[in-house]
C-alpha cells in the first residue's frame, strides 16, 4: 500500500520555510556553504540554495558528499555499495557547513556523513537540514530544519522524487510488513 | 556486482563485475586528491601481503592501498619466514589464517597457487601475479587508465609488445580488453608467443611495424631478462632494434595513441627512454591509478558476503 504525503506545491513551500529558517538562524549566508548528501540530498541542496540565492540576492557555495566509504553496513548490507562523486567547491575550514538530506531515519547516514566532512577540513558548525524526519533514531542525531515529521513505523519505506523545476515533486509512503 | 571472495583472475570476471571494480576505483582517485587520503571502510581489517616473488611495485602498491583504507598491513617476506625452513605452502596459509587474516594478497611463480588458497581458506584471497597466468589488478588499472583517456574500450585498438610468453600482465590484459570489446594485438618474436593465447581471439604480428599501425593504445611489456636463459632471441641489441618501441615506431600508431607499461621499464631494451617520458606515455597514471583499483578491489571483496 502506497500513500502519497506531499505533492509538489507543500514540497515548494517546506523547501521556501526552509530556505528562511536557515538565513534567519545563520543570520544571513556570510561563511555558509551546503553540501547534499548522495544521492537524495544532492537535488535538494540545490533547490534549498537557489531558493537562498533568491532570498538573499547572493550566490552560496553549494556542494555533493558521497558518504560510501564512511558506511558502517558494508559487511551487513544485501546490496553492494557503488561510489557516487563528492563535489565540495570550497574550504569548509571555519565555515558554517548544512548537510542536506532528503530523508533523516536512523541517523547513521548523518553520522557517517560529518566523519565525511570533517576529513575535508573543520567546519565551525555543522547543521543539518531534512525534508522528511521519519523518526526511529539510533544515534543521537537531530534536525535542525526539517521539512515535515512524518511519524512511520520501522518497516515503512519513504520514496523521495524531485527534480530540478520542483513541478514532478511528490514524497510517498509504502506501508511495510510489520 | 561481484559475486566471488576472490579476485582470481579477469578470466573469472563478467564485464559487469570489471566496470563495478573500475567506477569504484574513480571514487577512491578522487580520495587520493584530497589532503586526508585516507578513509575507514576496512578498519579492524588486516591484510597480508604473501609474496614468494621479488616484488616492489605491486606489494608497495598494496599495501598503501590497505593502508588508505584504514587496515592494518602484514607483509610475509619469504627470505625471512619459515619457507626457507621448509614449511609447506598449506600451512603457512592457515597460520596467516589463524593470525586472524581478513585478505591474503598472494604473489607465486606457480600458476594456481591462489586458486588453491581459496579452496582451502574461506577469507579473501587476492591474485598479486600467479607465474605465467594472471595479474589481475594490473589489467584492471590499465582499463581504468585507459578509459580515462579514450572514455571507452569498445573498438579501441590495443598493440601489446614483448614477451608474452613470460607474461602474466599480457594474459589478463587479453582477457580484460577483449571482453569489453577492444581488438587486441600481440606483437613479439615467435619464440615469445606461447601457442595457447591464438585461440584468444587476438592477431598476432611478428613485424613491429605492422603491428603499431594506426594502434590506439600501446603496452609494452617488460623483457623479463631473469627468464631468458633459453636463448628465444639472439641479443638485447637485436631485440630493441626489431621490437623496441622508438619514437620512429610509435609514429605509426594514431597520432593520440597513448604508450604503456607495467613497470619495472628496461629503458633502451623494450622502449627508448625518449617515449618513456614522452607526451604520449602515462606510465605514471598508471601507478597512481593502481593505487586507486587495489583499494576498489580490497573494498569490494570486503563487502561479499562470505
Amino acid at each position: 500500500m502506497s500513500k502519497k504525503l506531499l505533492d509538489s506545491n507543500d514540497i515548494n513551500r517546506a523547501i521556501r520555510r526552509m530556505a528562511h529558517e536557515i538565513i534567519e538562524k545563520n543570520k544571513g549566508i556570510d561563511g555558509l556553504c551546503l553540501v547534499g548528501i548522495q544521492k537524495g540530498g544532492v537535488l535538494l541542496a540545490k533547490r534549498l540554495a537557489s531558493e537562498i540565492e533568491a532570498i538573499e540576492n547572493a550566490t552560496i557555495d553549494v556542494g555533493a558528499l558521497d558518504i560510501t566509504f564512511y558506511r558502517d553496513d558494508l559487511n551487513t548490507k544485501e546490496e553492494q555499495p557503488v561510489v557516487k562523486r563528492t563535489d565540495i567547491p570550497c574550504t569548509i575550514n571555519n565555515k558554517t557547513v548544512v548537510l542536506v538530506d532528503d530523508v533523516l531515519f536512523t541517523g547513521r547516514s548523518i553520522r557517517a556523513a560529518m566523519d565525511a566532512l570533517i576529513d575535508f577540513g573543520r567546519p565551525a558548525f555543522i547543521q543539518l537540514a531534512v525534508l522528511i524526519d521519519r523518526g526511529h533514531r539510533e544515534l543521537p542525531i537531530r534536525a535542525d530544519y526539517a521539512g515535515k515529521n512524518i511519524p512511520t513505523s520501522f518497516n515503512d519505506r519513504i520514496e523521495v522524487f524531485l527534480d530540478e523545476e520542483g513541478k514532478k515533486d511528490k514524497v510517498v509512503l509504502i506501508a511495510g510488513q510489520n | 556486482m561481484i559475486k566471488s571472495k576472490d579476485l582470481l583472475g579477469i578470466k573469472e570476471l563478467t564485464t559487469e563485475e570489471i566496470y563495478h571494480i573500475v567506477d569504484t576505483a574513480s571514487g577512491f582517485k578522487d580520495v587520493l586528491k584530497r589532503d586526508i587520503k585516507k578513509v575507514p571502510p576496512l578498519r579492524g581489517k588486516t591484510v597480508v601481503n604473501l609474496f614468494f616473488e621479488p616484488s616492489t611495485r605491486t606489494r608497495i602498491s598494496f599495501e598503501l592501498a590497505a593502508k588508505r583504507l584504514s587496515a592494518d598491513v602484514i607483509n610475509f617476506s619469504i627470505p625471512t619466514s619459515s619457507v626457507v625452513k621448509g614449511e609447506t605452502l598449506k600451512d603457512t596459509a592457515l597460520t596467516i589464517k589463524a593470525l586472524g587474516a581478513d585478505f591474503v594478497v598472494i604473489r607465486h611463480s606457480s600458476a594456481g597457487v591462489p586458486h588453491f588458497l581459496s579452496r582451502i581458506l574461506d577469507i579473501s584471497i587476492i591474485n598479486a601475479g600467479d607465474g605465467a597466468n594472471e595479474h589481475p589488478t594490473q589489467a584492471l588499472l590499465d582499463l581504468f587508465t585507459v578509459l580515462s583517456y579514450k572514455r571507452k574500450i569498445k573498438g579501441l585498438t590495443i598493440a601489446i609488445i614483448g614477451d608474452i610468453t613470460h607474461s602474466r600482465v599480457a594474459r589478463s590484459d587479453i582477457y580484460a580488453f577483449t571482453k569489453l570489446g577492444a581488438k587486441v594485438r600481440l606483437i613479439c618474436p615467435p619464440t615469445l608467443l606461447p601457442a595457447e593465447v591464438r585461440n584468444l581471439g587476438i592477431e598476432v604480428f611478428d613485424n613491429a611495424e605492422e603491428g603499431l599501425k594506426k594502434a590506439d593504445v600501446i603496452m609494452t611489456l617488460r623483457l623479463q631478462l631473469e627468464r631468458q636463459s633459453k636463448g628465444f632471441f639472439p641479443s638485447l641489441e637485436e631485440y630493441f632494434y626489431l621490437y623496441g618501441l622508438t619514437v620512429e615506431r610509435l609514429r605509426l600508431a594514431k597520432s593520440d595513441a597513448i604508450v604503456m607499461h607495467p613497470g619495472p621499464m628496461n629503458r633502451g631494451v623494450e622502449i627508448e627512454s625518449e617515449v618513456a617520458d614522452g607526451p604520449q606515455s602515462v606510465i605514471l597514471d598508471q601507478v597512481t591509478n593502481g593505487l586507486a583499483v587495489r583499494m576498489a578491489v580490497l573494498y569490494l571483496l570486503a563487502g561479499v558476503k562470505k
